[in-house]
């Protein structure tokens, strides 16, 4: 890499985090704002803490006593029992879920970056291109997918009820948000970047894989995280064209708790939050660079 | 920086392989692992052999998709039996019922990706679903010949017979709290009037006269479902007639009539509070434990209370729902859903195989195990066992006087699909019994119209 | 742009994404308009021309279809709008705890629908429900949220933008942090106060990601209905059914004819009420 191109990445760079800096240093104690302060996290507690709280202690009740679906603390502790029971539910059919699901999201997941991202790159170089080509990718954000002729398109190349099938259809369905928030990312990325690459002899795919996108990091968490939370939650789509007994995914699971004995709340809450975590973790995780791939990406768009 | 970009790529990469890795190994795995539980006994050594493909003492593996209602302890203990007995094993594979459930079942066949067996409703649901082009005829093997002749034209599409029945026939009834009976001193109602006035004196005495779960929609349906014997006893043309697109609801006072009984109930408020949100599980709790004093309901509800609060069910009678006639007082019968072969599957011996089974005197036997019957079987010399539950007892007078008739939807191929929410729409007041039946003549017309029948 | 600098943007970088794009997603949906004018039971149909289309405007429930679901769009978008402005400028003002927070209100963005179904629906309970105990408790009989048909719609419009919030505040918090401080700094030197510097900065300033937001919720809140469908499956009768609803029962009914006409008719609803309002925010923030 030449001394150009690393001089402007990190002029780059510094740019986008002087702010973080900045606001870090107005960090200031003010005795009146803690009122305030705390009530509003009380109230945000109550908002958003409660059904959580509401979910949790329910699962760890029996069954008469999740039954009631209240607050109250639980008469008889069953947290093994219940947790135990969910995972180990026909052949641990919820194991099985958790691996399909995180399969198809993870592998989703690259295809959507590695296809969005070089998507985007394109769109946001060639203007003219991208006004063109704008509104059929805004269609894939405003038509549900249809589903019968997916199938039978699915199966006509043979790819129905299989991994890559469902990873391709998700990928696809996702492509339209990741592709317009990559696009706006890489305005952000000064061009000419580019053209010193260009000088110093870099062919496209030394400028994009080796240059470009590790710079696309921050929008790139972002689409993780968004991306993936949707595909990992879908419900629809993985019913549709991703069925089989095999085929189970971690929404349908939900599903064996609302049999024709009644809903087994207990156990439909300790499933909530098992199917709950990996998102979780991810988050977790990704939470702070969500926020900076939007700055750049969706909002200055 | 780069560093680090390529750090996690590599690890989502390694994360995907192992992935890969699991599912391949689990899958494996999860075929001898269903053999070692469920085949107890035969299981572990036969998975290493799969791969040749089939030494005779090899079970067999067909699969059946089910609706999640449909999963009893009955049914599993006749798949115990299959795979003892005939050494086949079942695969269950559980889909939501209602209209998902359709539409998944719909969609599947249509594409050609069917289980082995499919456990579907029997009747005009069965019909919709064009049966001869999916299903494989079953009129020739000499094991149709054991189910009753009441039950085969509910699997008959063009002359031919496509299913056998998964369980016993049932009743949809006005199942009623016996101890509140006796408490407030009722009688059972032949009229519909009595039953109305046995409504105002459990209201009076506070509790529930009439207890309503439109949480669960479907459940919404019955007063007008279950006043079918009387229609037919008054119009006895009228299934026919209705089939032809000639009858319907907004033309014949005696169908409209059930509306204007949804209507009634939710008017008077003899409803629960809560009737617009409560589910099947809340409904058959109050019934069980006397908060509410009628339920009208399929007598399937039965097995639930009985598991969910145990001789509670014993407090739990059932009476037809009454006519304006006291003469005219008879069950409405529902067929048991069927089970029928794919057309398609590689295994068309030991499908039928499975069938002959499910309906033999062993078959029924182990059903009866698990599951009380909620209604008569269809199959010929199978009689009420004596443990059977009160309310089912209660039926039987009807059944021998003859004083019982399938559904609607048995005897005709068309219901609407939109049945259930303008039951709901009425019972909660936002429509007329009027507007109702007008609305749903035109549902049925569009059913019609997808099946394929002329009617303009 | 001059031949060079064509060769290093080149199309073929667009085929990965166009390959998959076009054959997963595009080629079936165009397909929908040919099956959408057919009388169609999956393996037999038959061309109809517009019957299918005559016989989507004379649905019973459409009108209320189409009123909740303008409402539910339109409410669920304005609740995450300015919900989500406010949270954003109190997560990015001088508060601690603030990461914390921020998670916070981001997790229920996480959570499956249908676990938010099944838990909203618990909590809305008319009797035994969390809500109406706590409201019980403070003296308030609460209403009956779900089976009341005169309100549901508006209670699972209140969850979805429990939901869907945190999204928008993380999109905001962008925008926010993108604002460069000095125009804070210069308007407190000339004596703004914290109102002013919302009315006059923060809320012009984060208009990009304001129109993010509008656009991603209104078209979420138009084509959806999955935490409806959870929640009360279009009832009490057909008070709270929406379009897309509508036709996914007819889809489940076995019309596949008339609900893939419905399909179309859906997204051209969708494209008739979104288009107009994105050309109208891209050409606002021109103006700016």
């Amino acid at each position: 890499m030449s001394s150009k191109q690393e001089e402007i990445i990190t002029q780059y760079q510094q740019e986008s985090s002087v702010q973080v800096v900045k606001t870090m240093a107005r960090k200031k104690v003010n005795k009146g704002l803690i009122l305030i302060e705390s009530f509003a996290f009380l109230i945000a507690i109550i908002f958003f803490g409660i059904p959580f709280y509401f979910v949790i202690i329910n699962s760890l009740k029996d069954s008469g006593g999740a039954a009631e679906l209240n607050l109250s603390w639980p008469d008889n502790f069953q947290f093994l029992q219940n947790y135990q029971e969910v995972l180990t539910l026909n052949d641990g059919i919820v194991l099985r879920a958790f691996l399909n699901s995180s399969l198809i999201t993870i592998s989703s997941i690259i295809v959507i970056i590695f296809i969005c991202s070089m998507a985007g790159f394109i769109l946001s170089r060639r203007q003219g291109m991208a006004k063109k080509l704008n509104y059929v990718i805004l269609i894939g954000l405003m038509i549900p997918p249809t589903i019968v002729p997916t199938i039978w398109l699915l199966q006509k190349i043979g790819l129905f009820k299989t991994f890559p099938g469902i990873i391709f259809l998700e990928s696809a369905l996702q492509f339209s948000f990741a592709c317009l928030l990559y696009t706006a990312f890489v305005a952000t990325i000064p061009k000419e970047l580019d053209e010193a690459a260009l000088m110093d002899g870099c062919g496209p795919f030394s400028l994009f894989f080796k240059i470009i996108f590790p710079l696309l990091k921050p929008v790139t968490s972002t689409v993780i995280v968004l991306s993936s939370i949707q595909i990992y939650n879908d419900f629809e789509n993985m019913l549709y064209f991703f069925p089989g007994a095999d085929n189970a995914t971690v929404q349908l699971t939900l599903y064996n708790f609302t049999g024709i004995y009644g809903t087994s709340y207990h156990l439909l809450f300790a499933d909530v939050l098992l199917i709950s975590i990996p998102p979780l973790v991810l988050f977790i995780f990704f939470n702070k660079k969500i926020v900076d791939g939007m700055t750049a990406g969706a909002v200055k768009g | 920086m780069r560093q680090v970009k390529l750090n996690w790529l590599t690890f989502l990469v390694g994360a995907v392989l192992f992935m890969f890795l699991l599912v391949g190994c689990n899958s494996s795995e999860g075929e001898t692992a269903s053999g070692d539980d469920s085949g107890g006994e035969s299981g572990s050594e036969t998975s290493s052999g799969s791969d040749d493909g089939g030494t005779s003492d090899e079970p067999v593996e067909l699969s059946i998709l089910v609706s999640e209602t449909a999963s009893t302890p009955g049914f599993k203990k006749v798949l115990e039996g299959i795979e003892r007995d005939l050494n086949i094993k079942t695969k269950v594979e559980v889909r939501p019922g209602g209209p998902e459930g359709e539409n998944i079942v719909k969609t599947r066949l249509a594409t050609g990706e069917m289980s082995d067996l499919t456990l579907f409703n029997s009747g005009s649901l069965l019909m919709a679903l064009n049966p001869e082009k999916y299903f494989v005829n079953l009129s020739n093997e000499p094991f149709m010949d054991r189910i009753m002749d009441s039950y085969k034209p509910v699997v008959t599409s063009n002359g031919k017979l496509f299913g056998i029945p998964a369980r016993s026939s049932q009743v949809g009834a006005w199942l009623y709290n016996k101890k509140i009976y006796k408490e407030l001193n009722l009688e059972v109602p032949k009229t519909w009037d009595e039953l109305m006035e046995n409504n105002e004196k459990i209201k009076a005495a506070g509790k529930t006269a009439v207890i309503g779960t439109y949480g669960e929609t479907w459940t919404s349906q019955l007063p007008i479902l279950a006043d079918y014997y009387n229609v037919q006893a008054e119009v006895p043309d009228f299934a026919d007639s209705y089939t032809e697109g000639e009858a319907k609801y907004s033309n014949t006072p005696q169908a409209l009539r059930g509306f204007a009984r949804i209507q009634e109930i939710g008017e008077r408020g003899f409803m629960n509070e809560d009737y617009t949100v409560a589910t099947y599980d809340q409904g058959m709790k109050m019934l069980a434990e006397g908060t509410g004093a009628h339920y009208p309901m399929l007598t399937q509800v039965l097995p639930l209370i009985a598991e969910n609060f145990g001789d509670k069910v014993n407090d739990i009678g059932a009476f037809p729902q009454p006519s304006d006639d006291p003469s005219v007082n008879g069950h409405t019968v529902w067929m048991p859903d069927a089970i029928m072969i794919n057309k398609e599957t590689e295994k068309l011996e030991a499908a039928k195989k499975w069938l002959e089974y499910y309906i033999s005197e062993e078959g029924i036997a182990a059903y009866q195990e698990g599951d009380k019957s909620i209604g008569p079987f269809v199959i010929k010399g199978v009689d009420l066992p004596e443990d059977a539950y009160p309310a089912v007892k209660e039926l039987v007078p009807y059944f021998e006087s003859g004083n019982v008739a399938p559904a609607l939807e048995f005897v005709s191929p068309i219901k609407g699909p939109n049945l259930p929410q303008i039951c709901t729409s009425v019972g909660s007041g936002q429509m007329t019994a009027e507007e109702a039946a007008k609305m749903y003549d035109d549902d049925v017309k569009k059913q019609a119209k997808q099946l394929g029948l002329n009617w303009d | 742009m001059n031949n060079s600098m064509k060769k290093i943007y080149p199309l073929y970088f667009l085929i990965p994404a166009a390959l998959i794009y076009c054959t997963f997603f595009l080629l079936p949906t165009s397909m929908a308009f040919f099956y959408g004018m057919t009388w169609w039971t999956l393996d037999d149909w038959e061309f109809i021309w517009f019957d299918n289309y005559i016989q989507f405007f004379k649905e019973p429930s459409l009108r209320i279809g189409f009123q909740n679901t303008l409402i539910y769009a339109f409410s669920t978008m304005g609740g995450k709008v300015i919900l989500g402005l406010l949270l954003a400028v109190f997560l990015c003002s001088k508060i601690r705890n603030k990461s914390l927070l921020r998670s916070v209100v981001f997790f229920p963005a996480l959570l499956s629908t249908i676990a938010v179904g099944f838990t909203f629906s618990a909590m809305m309970h008319p009797t035994n429900g969390l809500i109406n105990k706590a409201l019980g408790i403070l003296g308030i009989e609460g209403p009956n949220w779900l089976g009341n048909p005169k309100i549901a719609l508006l209670s699972v419009a209140l969850t979805d933008i429990w939901k869907g919030v945190g999204i928008a505040t993380v999109i905001f918090i962008a925008g926010i942090m993108a604002i460069p401080k000095h125009y804070y700094e210069a308007l407190k030197i000339d004596g703004g106060n914290a109102l002013q510097s919302f009315f006059h900065i923060t809320l012009p300033l984060s208009r990009p990601a304001m129109n993010t937001v509008i656009i991603l919720a209104l078209i979420g809140g138009l084509r959806t209905f999955d935490l409806v469908w959870a929640m009360t499956g279009g009832g009490p009768g057909f008070s709270t059914d929406l379009l897309a609803s509508i036709v996914y029962k007819q889809y489940a009914s076995g019309f596949f004819g008339l609900a893939t006409a419905g399909n179309v008719m859906l997204f051209v609803f969708v494209a008739l009420v979104a288009f107009p309002i994105f050309r109208f925010l891209n050409r606002k923030e021109v103006d700016l």
